[in-house]
């Protein structure tokens, strides 16, 4: 994902949703595509106990990217400065390469405008300082948006505090 | 240039804080007010798709007067003097006929809901409901008969909860931001979340205990619990119930037959379940939450059952303690003078006839609220003409046609009426069938009377206009000020402007306006305002306490304690419940662009077995009946749902041609729901129909 990473907090996401129209709403898809979207397991039962889990899946921004690579007229462009692989509109032909070359088919397709889109995580939001529509709507701050060191830091402290039954306190340095 | 507004949403009647960040009059982002820490910065689906009604050409874009038969879809569109005159001179004539208690007024109750009582009283009817009698009027009741305030005037502590019990109580998909994030971190922390519910919703998978009991015997469960804290465990907070309490041995001898292994049988749920959340609650009290519902209208005995949350809280010395239940605070608890000044406070020429249609306060209801009505009521009246003809229906940003019970009968009703005037932001069920459409402007595109928003730390908001109005409509406190001039009663709106409304309704707490620009809103309390619970607490019944047996009930006739009576479901049939999902808000937002790609239709949650037996498998089209009306959808065969009851999400089903996307796409409730309704508390019984299922 470029430099950065969205990490999901399955315990806060209630499968709202808000993310996918927030991301819509900004980016104006239209009716049927979804940039970033939230797969949600359940809620099924164990045990007699429901339960549900959740994943939000924008694009990956792949360092070596399937669909930059399968673009025949180089619409697709990855940013020197953070790795965020992003189209050129005005240069995509419409040949849908990309999406079959994606092996999640992440690119979606615009049918009125006869190009493909895809998640650039908000890159205009992310040049303001701003964090990407969809983490910025969650209501329950389900999503984080950072880099990989800092959110594997902040979810491993936190799940090891749950172990050790405690919240965190400041101590010197 | 951009610049953040801060305002108030209205995509549900929570009315969340936002930030609404807004660039050459374009909408660039909805986000939660970052004033409002519980709002974490986000806003609810609902919220997020408000940007997709913005330019809809499917709203209703200008005023309407009909053309064709009701509901043909033919319609003028006229201007905004022609189409309030229109309305004046129908009503003139009608009114002349009839007089003007034949005017009924039904809304969502709104910021603009000072302003509807103001016009009633101005043309001399007594005819007003609110939706809050349809979704919640037993609740009302119930809480005045306990502790002499509604249901409204009371909030969770959901924050410094150790244990909260939510019957059905949907609480992660109503979304109400605030809530679900303060209910997250104290689960965090270590409360614990018991959920109740014939059907796991998204608040049964993020539960610590889901209870899939036997739908409408949750009175049941509670009388099992009352039995155990009372008489097994003395689990209760004596020394709050001997201080605060009133008739608490006649419930102690009430409960006695009620074992938990009685209500083993009746609920489905295990009498050591039962006995296991008792001690769990014992060990939190008084930080418990028993919270008495959103919506409330399930059963005819509505009332008992809102009852007994209540008084189960009461037991565990939960109300006005912190992690409890506790009385909102207003603008004298936080030590002001006064309060927001309220136009309804005017004085009024009496009305000649004081009868109400609904007999709400008088004979039929003599307990229900007035203030919202028996909205139950409606489509009875006007067909037996009782107490006298109703005639003019004005329905302003609410649905009776899909709201109410028994759609059939709604829609009779509606042949009775002579006027229906409507003012939507896009067609509903009643709008499409209005002779007259008065547009009211979408949230974003305009500023609303101020809201007083009692609380722990009371505020008061205020929504402002982002926006310019994308098509031909107005804010309603204009329509109603317009609409008064013309029937010969515009002295009661003394206003031009909306700061002239803000400014009468500041002139006795003098808060300048500029203090709103900052947050949106304005705080009177910066601490958490609790009363004394060995003195303080002023509740408002005529002991001053909390009444299990209650004057206002006994006085009127009522029984405080009924007895519990069985709940059966003949084998071949099924209890037909219904509930939200966190992407639509009543029946009203089926046809937002992106709502709609969210959930485009619901389907019918039938058990597995009972599918088997049926021969039904997922997503096969089934027909689902009851003695008033049927409907086809998809079955959802899922282990989700208690084998006796059938599911549907409310607000689909939609006739109205003018709104594309949800024209026609599942089923509405109100097709099947009877005519039922609570005849102490007021509220409907959305989930007491019986219903056959086969596969089509």
């Amino acid at each position: 994902m470029g430099n950065y990473l969205i990490y999901t907090d399955p315990t806060k996401c209630t499968a709202c949703h808000a993310c996918e129209i927030a991301c819509k709403a900004k980016n104006q898809v239209p009716a049927g595509a979804t940039l970033g979207k939230i797969v949600v397991m359940g809620p099924k039962l164990i045990n007699g106990q429901p339960r549900m889990s959740s994943l939000f899946i924008p694009c990956f921004h792949c360092e070596d990217a399937w669909c930059l690579n399968a673009c025949p007229v180089g619409a697709i462009r990855k940013r020197s400065q953070d790795g965020l692989v992003y189209i050129l509109r005005e240069l995509c032909v419409g040949c849908k390469s990309c999406i079959l070359a994606c092996p999640w088919h992440i690119p979606q397709w615009d049918a009125a405008a006869g190009k493909a889109m895809k998640c650039d995580l908000c890159m205009d939001r992310i040049d303001a300082g701003l964090e990407p529509a969809c983490v910025a709507v969650c209501p329950t701050d389900a999503l984080h948006f950072g880099e990989p060191a800092e959110l594997s830091q902040r979810s491993r402290e936190q799940y090891g505090l749950s172990l050790l039954g405690r919240s965190q306190t400041r101590y010197g340095h | 240039m951009k610049k953040t507004i801060y305002t108030l949403c209205f995509m549900c009647s929570v009315r969340c804080p936002i930030a609404v960040v807004v660039e050459d009059d374009e909408v660039v982002s909805i986000e939660g007010n970052p004033h409002v820490p519980a709002m974490k910065g986000g806003v609810c689906p609902k919220g997020a798709a408000a940007m997709g009604w913005i330019n809809d050409p499917q709203r209703v874009r200008a005023p309407m007067i009909r053309t064709g038969p009701r509901g043909s879809g033919q319609w003028k569109t006229v201007s905004w003097d022609a189409a309030l005159d229109y309305t004046a001179e129908r009503c003139k004539d009608i009114f002349a006929k009839y007089g003007s208690k034949t005017a009924v007024y039904c809304e969502r109750v709104n910021l603009v809901t000072d302003l509807s009582k103001t016009f009633m009283k101005a043309i001399g009817s007594p005819n007003y409901f609110s939706h809050d009698t349809v979704c919640k009027g037993s609740i009302n009741t119930a809480c005045r008969s306990l502790i002499g305030y509604t249901d409204a005037q009371i909030n969770a502590d959901w924050g410094n909860a150790r244990h909260v019990v939510l019957y059905g109580r949907n609480l992660f998909e109503s979304m109400e931001v605030k809530s679900v994030n303060a209910l997250l971190d104290a689960m965090e922390k270590g409360a614990k979340l018991t959920y109740i519910d014939p059907r796991v919703s998204i608040t049964a998978a993020k539960s610590n205990r889901y209870l899939m009991i036997r739908p409408g015997t949750d009175l049941a469960l509670n009388y099992a619990l009352m039995h155990v804290i009372i008489r097994e465990h003395h689990f209760y907070d004596v020394k709050y119930v001997d201080r605060w309490v009133e008739g608490f041995d006649a419930l102690s001898a009430f409960v006695n037959p009620y074992t938990p292994e009685w209500a083993e049988a009746e609920t489905g749920i295990p009498a050591a379940e039962i006995v296991q959340l008792a001690k769990e609650l014992n060990e939190a009290k008084p930080a418990v939450i028993f919270h008495y519902g959103y919506r409330g209208s399930g059963h005819p005995n509505e009332i008992y059952l809102r009852r007994s949350i209540m008084m189960l809280n009461a037991l565990m010395g939960s109300i006005e303690s912190k992690g409890g239940v506790f009385i909102k605070k207003g603008p004298k608890d936080a030590g002001l003078s006064g309060g927001i000044r309220k136009f309804s406070d005017q004085s009024f020429p009496k009305m000649p006839d004081g009868r109400r249609f609904d007999g709400c306060g008088q004979e039929k209801f003599p307990i229900a609220d007035p203030a919202h009505g028996v909205g139950a009521m409606f489509a009875p009246a006007v067909l037996k003409e009782d107490p006298y003809p109703l005639k003019v229906l004005f329905a302003f940003r609410y649905d009776p046609l899909y709201s109410l019970t028994d759609y059939q009968q709604t829609l009779r009703a509606f042949e009775k009426l002579d006027l229906i005037v409507s003012c939507d932001i896009n067609f509903g069920g009643t709008t499409s069938r209005a002779d007259v459409i008065l547009p009211e402007s979408f949230f974003l595109e305009r500023s609303d009377p101020l809201q007083m928003a009692a609380g722990l730390k009371p505020a008061i908001n205020r929504r402002v206009a982002c926006i310019k109005p994308r098509f031909d409509t107005r804010p309603m406190w204009w329509i109603l000020k317009q609409l008064a001039e013309r029937l010969g009663v515009g002295s009661y709106f003394p206003y031009e402007t909306i700061e002239d409304i803000w400014n009468y309704q500041l002139a006795d707490l003098g808060i300048p306006l500029d203090r709103f620009e900052k947050k949106g809103f304005v705080s009177l309390s910066e601490k958490p305002i609790l009363w004394d619970r060995e003195k303080g607490i002023a509740f408002k019944t005529p002991s001053g306490k909390i009444e299990f047996v209650s004057s206002l009930l006994e006085s009127h006739g009522f029984p405080s304690l009924p007895s519990y009576e069985p709940l059966e479901t003949p084998p071949d049939r099924f209890r037909l419940i219904v509930g939200r999902c966190v992407a639509h808000t009543n029946v009203m937002t089926q046809n937002n662009p992106y709502l709609h790609e969210l959930v485009p239709e619901n389907t019918l949650w039938i058990h597995e077995r009972r599918a088997a037996a049926l021969g039904i498998q997922d997503l096969d089209l089934v027909e689902i009946a009851s003695a008033v009306g049927t409907g086809r959808l998809k079955a959802f065969v899922t282990d989700l749902i208690h084998p006796e009851a059938v599911f549907m999400l409310h607000g689909f089903g939609h006739q109205e041609m003018e709104s594309k996307r949800s024209y026609q796409r599942g089923v509405a409730d109100a097709m099947l729901q009877e005519a039922l309704v609570d005849p102490v508390g007021g509220s409907p019984a959305f989930d007491h129909t019986l219903v056959s299922v086969k596969r089509v």
